[in-house]
């Protein structure tokens, strides 16, 4: 067992730049992607895995990391997947584990080359539904252009995991040239999102336990980087790309906002947001803009090449729905505007942790 | 999408500001009465099109705000048991008690659910005959006939594991309370749409003909607060005080008659903390004696309530509209909606929520 160096964590200790002292026990938000994902990770993970060669690359924060390996350029990253419902209009956990882990190593621009998958599985799982999900990953695999190339199973006793928990992690090349990130974000950019949101978010919800409702609402969990690699093989002036799942795009919107030191500006009416989707997110007291996708990309793409981005990703079969729906800004950095549909303006900020549906 | 989109319309609210602008010659103060209509005033940014001088005040009405720090500290003791499925709104769960939130609770091991219906807590009550489910039953007229259902559901299902915890609070009554407030500034009153949908509009009358004030009986999309709002300044420039109709689509003038018989059997009136306000005479429903055998709050002894509010947090008179949030000392300071300490900035139905996550830019440059 490695020794534990250093004094032992003071929680009071935490006072910069976001207290956590009053969350002494872990909370479902720590793992909403909101803020108090944010302090988990600034405040407990990153000094912990502090002094380590590539420890830079994990300052950055990103969905995925991308090492330099003396000439060649490795996007890495890794998700759990810990979805309830296991099954869910459009799809299931397994192909959302490829999807996601996938796209989040295209967001780099890499083109992902292969996938490890781990398995946490609760005594009493059923064997045929396993076999269902794992039919579903071989097939999402296929789809995506990817290999599947690793893995592990571990059983835990029965009332100790939700049926079957998977952790992917994935590979990729990134082409020489391609460089995308917060730090090209620049005022004058084009908000682009690549199709219709809320669409997984809303899948889910409507068939898990205790909320169940009727929604003609199927996930839009797919592979992004064959349109990835057509915005990049066209030569579009893309700056950054990120998939906007957990918190939705509100989220992602407000991480590169504050990563890039910019601010962002929408046009609540130009965001893309399907009927049922809406109704959904109308009666449970939900915000479209807070849903998670899983087949989406939001791309910063330069001021000029704005049009001929939307023509490419529109060519592209995962693009068919792309919109532009904002502006960068150097005002208000750090902090996402919307322009609201009658005419005023609203701050857009970080959700707190999930979103709750509210009393009426 | 239909009966969204056309609540929505950029050029009809357009017109419906430009014909507001023309009507108003003075300044004039109106308090919305429905936390959902505070949310869709400051999410489209409508104060901000409003002609100078047109204040809007933001009224009770965020059920989950005005809750008793009693009874959510009764609520977190019930919670905490062993025995017991706690459900209750989501927007409930992260409200602060005394010294903590169901949230917590249910991070510490409790049996904490979020429901959408309360119905669904009857059919844990079913699925569940070992265990004891209780009912976070809270609100404005709006959510009483379902949580009024969920006992006489039980009763008729012979089921003896559920229970209501019951902090109903009423609109009218908190009316009065606001005009008879010496401090009170509020002109005309944008009545709850939804609360009208269930009792009528008739309780309404005589506090419009009293008080000599408009009352309009208002929606909760941006067009139909819009339109509410331009009814009561036509009837303020006019020297009128008539109650309106201005959600007639969701409104009838005598409401949902199977709705209150089911209210007035399960419940009966009884005066009522509100949070941050205080006492109000008459002011809200718990359960009937007929129906006590399904009241948490006697199948559950609670002792030991200690209750402590935050000495910075300034919620009641954010509750009363004396302050507007960002006036409180401790807006986005000591109180956020990470760590509040009142309710308003837990429920995005909370006037500070809804200033903190839609005007931090504003606030910030003021």
């Amino acid at each position: 067992m490695t020794e534990v160096n250093g004094p032992p964590i003071d929680l009071a200790g935490w006072s910069c730049p976001l207290p956590l002292q009053d969350y002494p026990a872990i909370v479902m938000g720590h793992g909403g992607g909101g803020r108090l994902s944010a302090e988990l990770i600034g405040n407990l993970f990153l000094p912990a895995f502090a002094g380590t060669a590539h420890a830079s690359v994990l300052q950055q924060l990103g969905d995925a990391a991308v090492l330099d390996l003396g000439g060649a350029r490795l996007a890495f990253s890794t998700d759990s997947y810990v979805v309830r419902p296991r099954f869910f209009p459009g799809g299931n956990v397994g192909d959302l584990a490829v999807n996601g882990t996938v796209n989040d190593v295209a967001m780099t621009g890499a083109r992902p080359v292969a996938l490890s998958v781990a398995m946490v599985l609760e005594e009493g799982m059923p064997v045929d539904e396993l076999g269902v999900i794992a039919q579903t990953m071989g097939a999402a695999a296929r789809a995506a252009g990817v290999s599947l190339v690793t893995g592990d199973t571990k059983v835990v006793d029965a009332g100790k995991g939700d049926g079957v928990f998977i952790t992917t992690a994935g590979i990729g090349l990134v082409p020489a040239g391609v460089d995308l990130g917060p730090h090209r974000v620049r005022p004058g950019d084009a908000v682009i999102v690549s199709g219709p949101i809320g669409l997984h978010g809303i899948a889910v919800l409507s068939v898990r336990g205790g909320l169940e409702f009727g929604a003609d609402v199927r996930t839009d969990s797919a592979p992004l980087n064959g349109l990835v690699a057509s915005m990049l093989d066209a030569g579009l002036d893309v700056h950054m790309l990120r998939d906007p799942t957990r918190g939705g795009v509100a989220a992602t919107l407000n991480e590169i906002a504050a990563s890039s030191g910019t601010g962002v500006r929408i046009v609540e009416r130009d965001v893309p947001v399907p009927d049922a989707v809406r109704a959904a997110c109308g009666f449970l007291g939900l915000d479209p803009l807070y849903v998670a996708n899983e087949g989406r990309l939001v791309a910063f793409v330069g001021a000029d090449d704005a049009d001929r981005a939307l023509e490419v990703m529109r060519a592209h079969e995962r693009g068919t729905g792309a919109v532009r729906i904002g502006t960068v800004t150097a005002e208000h950095p750090g902090v996402v505007v919307a322009s609201t549909g009658i005419g005023g303006t609203r701050v857009v900020d970080l959700p707190l942790a999930e979103q709750l549906p509210r009393i009426c | 999408m239909k009966y969204l989109d056309e609540f929505s319309d950029p050029e009809l609210a357009a017109a419906m500001l430009d014909e507001i602008a023309r009507t108003v010659t003075r300044p004039w103060a109106i308090m919305e009465v429905c936390g959902g209509q505070t949310h869709t005033i400051i999410r489209n940014g409508i104060d901000q099109l409003l002609p100078d001088g047109v204040e809007l005040i933001h009224g009770p009405g965020c059920p989950v705000c005005v809750t008793p720090l009693e009874t959510i500290d009764r609520a977190l003791a019930i919670a905490a048991r062993p025995d017991v499925i706690f459900c209750s709104f989501g927007d409930m769960v992260r409200v602060p008690g005394s010294s903590t939130d169901l949230l917590r609770i249910k991070s510490a091991g409790g049996d904490v659910r979020v429901v959408y219906s309360p119905l669904d807590a009857v059919r844990l009550a079913q699925a569940n005959p070992d265990r004891e489910v209780v009912f976070f039953g809270i609100g404005f007229e709006t959510t009483a006939p379902a949580n009024a259902m969920t006992v006489t559901m039980a009763k008729r299902l012979g089921l003896t594991n559920f229970s209501l915890l019951v902090s109903h609070v009423l609109v009218p009554p908190a009316i009065r309370a606001i005009m008879d407030s010496p401090s009170c500034r509020v002109q005309g009153f944008l009545a709850a749409g939804h609360v009208c949908t269930v009792m009528g509009m008739g309780e309404y009358v005589p506090l419009a003909a009293e008080y000599r004030v408009p009352i309009v009986v208002t929606g909760f999309e941006p067009l139909d607060v819009l339109d509410g709002i331009r009814r009561t300044l036509a009837q303020l420039e006019d020297g009128r005080a008539e109650l309106e109709n201005a959600y007639p689509r969701a409104v009838q003038p005598e409401g949902n008659p199977a709705a209150q018989a089911v209210v007035h059997e399960v419940f009966t009136t009884c005066d009522r903390a509100w949070r941050g306000i205080g006492t109000i005479p008459q002011s809200g429903w718990r359960l009937s004696d007929a129906y006590a055998d399904f009241d948490a709050e006697l199948r559950f002894e609670v002792t030991d309530i200690h209750t402590e509010e935050s000495a910075l947090c300034h919620s009641g008179e954010v509750l009363q509209g004396l302050i507007t949030p960002h006036e409180c000392p401790a807006f986005g300071k000591e109180c956020t909606p990470r760590s509040p300490l009142g309710a308003p900035m837990v429920s995005s139905e909370g006037a500070c929520a809804a200033y903190f996550q839609f005007r931090r830019l504003e606030v910030a440059t003021a």
